[in-house]
């Protein structure tokens, strides 16, 4: 495996090693570019990963101090964990659902589409699909996605036959088991997916794909990566030139180091990578580094989310096989009719009995919380995710009151829903309620969001530098030789499950920068 | 927990007083009129714990979960750095049900009696703490999942798909 000296200044460094980073490192490895790739976290494969939800928890999420700000529920409910993530190599592609979804055409130019939504700061991207498509058919190759190219779809579990006759009793016509990056048949590395359900927890079997035991070997097979583990990206380092020169970081016993490079691309997920840029300032760039139009942190996005648990009168064990077994697209159209702009995709979902006492309704008790729990067993359940309006004031800050294990300030993440968010939501509340309604149940439980996983918008992209943060190529508008490679990119967030677009970005990106390296730009 | 043990009858028999759904015994020790089991008690008074017990079961309760699994979801109460807040709650508690004319929060009779003061208090630090530790320490207990029907892990045993994953039968 390679190793690369500290001193090294031809090497390109990312930070995090998950759907961007981690593909990122692996592509530009395969071309023969020598890569360093921070990992905050330890290295968890199948083998570690455990079928407990409280224990894998424990295993692989990013725990460290993050504090919130605003009005949305989670402020109250989680104030320490808005968003659920993981610190580990492979980062949250170990802990995602596998929902592979494209872009639909109108999303990358929302501000066009939806208008002048009041109190929003939509934005068109500067790409599109057709720009991109090619992408997302590599990207469905590396995930192995199903319902692409030649592969089939999963088969349908307890919870998804509930979900389906549901949908099908309201009329909804496009209702299967979902473009899921895990496998539906057996493949040389891995095997098709055994139903096992924990999906969340890491799969066992490498079914469900991830860049921990995909990409990142793969890339230091070709001796071109190295993955230095429990590093934490401290700060990125310039010259009086601007341009960035090396990534100070702490290794596992806290010691730091200066690793030089090349090429910085930071792909830390959309808290921690507006926070490093923030925590980069320096007297050349007072407000934080690539931050001159004061974008870094902002327009963080979260998707609208919800969930809908239903009991009926007989058992549905929602939990056996594939946590996220099935969709229903049709309400992800926009169609302001529906007192919103914007749409919204319905999956199903199902949580173990610890995580559903935590989530269902957070902070309740009595007997109408116990008597809930006590229809576990014929519970049927799906979670709502559906596009978020970006708001400059939802963003990432620093607490300078509040300093990490190194001393550094940690981030506090404010959100405030937007009142297209809380139409969206109620409206797909209904519907929700609506499908099991059809199928019989005897309660439902419109459950509020979860700490976030799919997070957003914190560095967006624009054709103009003083409306985001990097260009077309997820290149600084500010410093040329620095990248983001990670969902906090996005312009906007659009319906759909984040990770293929975030790989297929980085597949691109990969391209871009060796290309720009060979011709000497950067 | 091996705290939460067996007990013989006979052992009972020295029991001292009844409290609520659970006996206190003179010794130091918690256990169920039946016997079925019984728990230790070295830092908090035996009342204390019978009433963090009760407090349990008025907070979540499940019928067909019995008084042991409540007791184990209480057991790190008793602790030396526990002792003095739970104490001190517990006899809050106690004072709110003496204020509604009731000898301590044990002696009510009905559960919605009780739930009314826990209603009362329901934002104090001490009712959030003990009811915020019984998410993880009631419902992660793998002895009670399968009284909810959930079946923990699969992986050992090859998963679903030979195992009913598509079973539904009223669909």
């Amino acid at each position: 495996m390679a190793k690369f000296d500290m001193n090294d200044d031809n090497v390109v460094v990312i930070i995090g090693t998950g759907a961007g980073g981690g593909v990122l490192a692996n592509e530009l490895a395969q071309k023969g570019v020598k890569v360093v790739a921070f990992e905050a976290g330890g290295r968890h494969l199948p083998e570690d990963y455990v079928n407990d939800e409280w224990g894998s928890f424990a295993q692989i999420s990013w725990l460290d101090t993050r504090t919130t700000s605003g009005n949305f529920r989670l402020a109250k409910d989680f104030s320490g964990l808005p968003s659920w993530i993981v610190k580990a190599v492979g980062g949250s592609t170990i802990h995602w659902a596998g929902a592979s979804l494209r872009f639909q055409e109108h999303e990358w130019k929302a501000r066009t589409t939806y208008g002048d939504v009041q109190g929003a700061s939509l934005l068109d991207w500067p790409i599109d699909g057709e720009e991109l498509a090619p992408y997302y058919s590599k990207a469905e190759e590396k995930l192995r996605v199903t319902r692409t190219g030649d592969r089939e779809g999963l088969p349908g579990n307890n919870n998804y036959k509930v979900f389906e006759a549901g949908a099908k009793k309201l009329g909804y016509k496009d209702v299967h088991t979902g473009r899921m990056a895990i496998n539906s048949r057996d493949y040389d590395d891995y095997a098709a997916c055994q139903q096992t359900g924990f999906c969340f927890q890491g799969c066992k079997w490498g079914a469900k794909w991830s860049s921990a035991y995909h990409d990142i070997p793969l890339g230091e097979a070709t001796g071109n990566l190295e993955v230095r583990e429990n590093a934490q990206a401290l700060k990125i380092e310039h010259d009086d030139t601007g341009k960035v020169t090396g990534v100070l970081y702490a290794d596992k016993d806290g010691n730091q180091h200066l690793q030089k490079a090349r090429i910085v691309c930071v792909a830390g997920n959309s808290v921690e990578s507006p926070r490093l840029l923030l925590n980069s300032a320096s007297n050349m760039f007072p407000d934080g580094l690539a931050n001159s139009s004061g974008q870094v942190g902002r327009n963080y996005m979260r998707h609208m989310t919800g969930s809908v648990y239903a009991v009926f009168d007989q058992p549905v064990r929602m939990w056996r096989g594939t946590t996220m077994a099935g969709i229903i697209t049709d309400e992800s159209r926009h169609d302001p009719s529906r007192g919103f702009v914007g749409g919204y995709e319905m999956e199903t979902l199902s949580i173990g009995l610890p995580f559903m006492a935590a989530f269902l309704d957070p902070g309740s008790w009595g007997r109408e919380f116990a008597t809930a729990l006590d229809s576990y067993e014929n519970m049927a359940g799906m979670w709502l995710v559906g596009e978020d309006m970006p708001q400059e004031t939802n963003r990432i800050t620093l607490n300078h009151d509040i300093k990490d294990q190194h001393g550094l300030p940690t981030p506090n993440v404010h959100f405030d829903d937007h009142p297209n968010d809380v139409a969206m939501r109620n409206h797909a509340y209904q519907q929700g309620m609506a499908i099991y309604d059809a199928m019989g149940a005897t309660r439902a439980f419109p459950t509020p969001p979860y700490p976030s996983t799919h997070n957003m918008g914190t560095n967006r992209m624009s054709e103009k530098p003083r409306d985001g943060v990097v260009n077309r190529w997820g290149q600084s508008h500010d410093v040329k030789n620095l990248f983001v490679s990670d969902g906090s990119q996005f312009t906007t967030g659009a319906a759909e499950n984040p990770t293929l677009t975030i790989v297929a970005l980085a597949i691109r990106q990969a391209d871009r920068i060796a290309s720009e390296m060979s011709k000497g730009n950067i | 927990m091996e705290e939460v043990r067996k007990l013989s009858r006979r052992d009972l028999l020295r029991q001292s007083v009844a409290l609520g759904t659970v006996f206190v015994m003179g010794t130091g020790f918690i256990a169920a009129p039946n016997a079925a089991w019984a728990v230790e008690v070295k830092h908090l008074k035996p009342q204390t714990m019978a009433t963090l017990i009760q407090m349990a079961r008025d907070i979540y309760p499940h019928d067909h979960v019995g008084d042991e699994y409540y007791a184990k979801a209480v057991k790190g109460y008793d602790s030396a750095d526990a002792m003095a807040g739970v104490e001190a709650g517990v006899e809050a508690l106690d004072a709110v049900a003496a204020g509604r004319g009731y000898g301590n929060y044990l002696s009510i009779g009905w559960e919605r009696d009780r739930v009314d003061i826990l209603r009362s208090m329901e934002q104090s630090p001490f009712f959030q703490q003990i009811r915020g530790g019984l998410i993880v320490g009631l419902y992660n207990q793998e002895a009670v999942w399968p009284m909810f029907g959930y079946e923990g892990e699969s992986f050992s045993k090859g998963g679903y798909i030979n195992r009913g994953f598509n079973d539904i039968n009223w669909v």
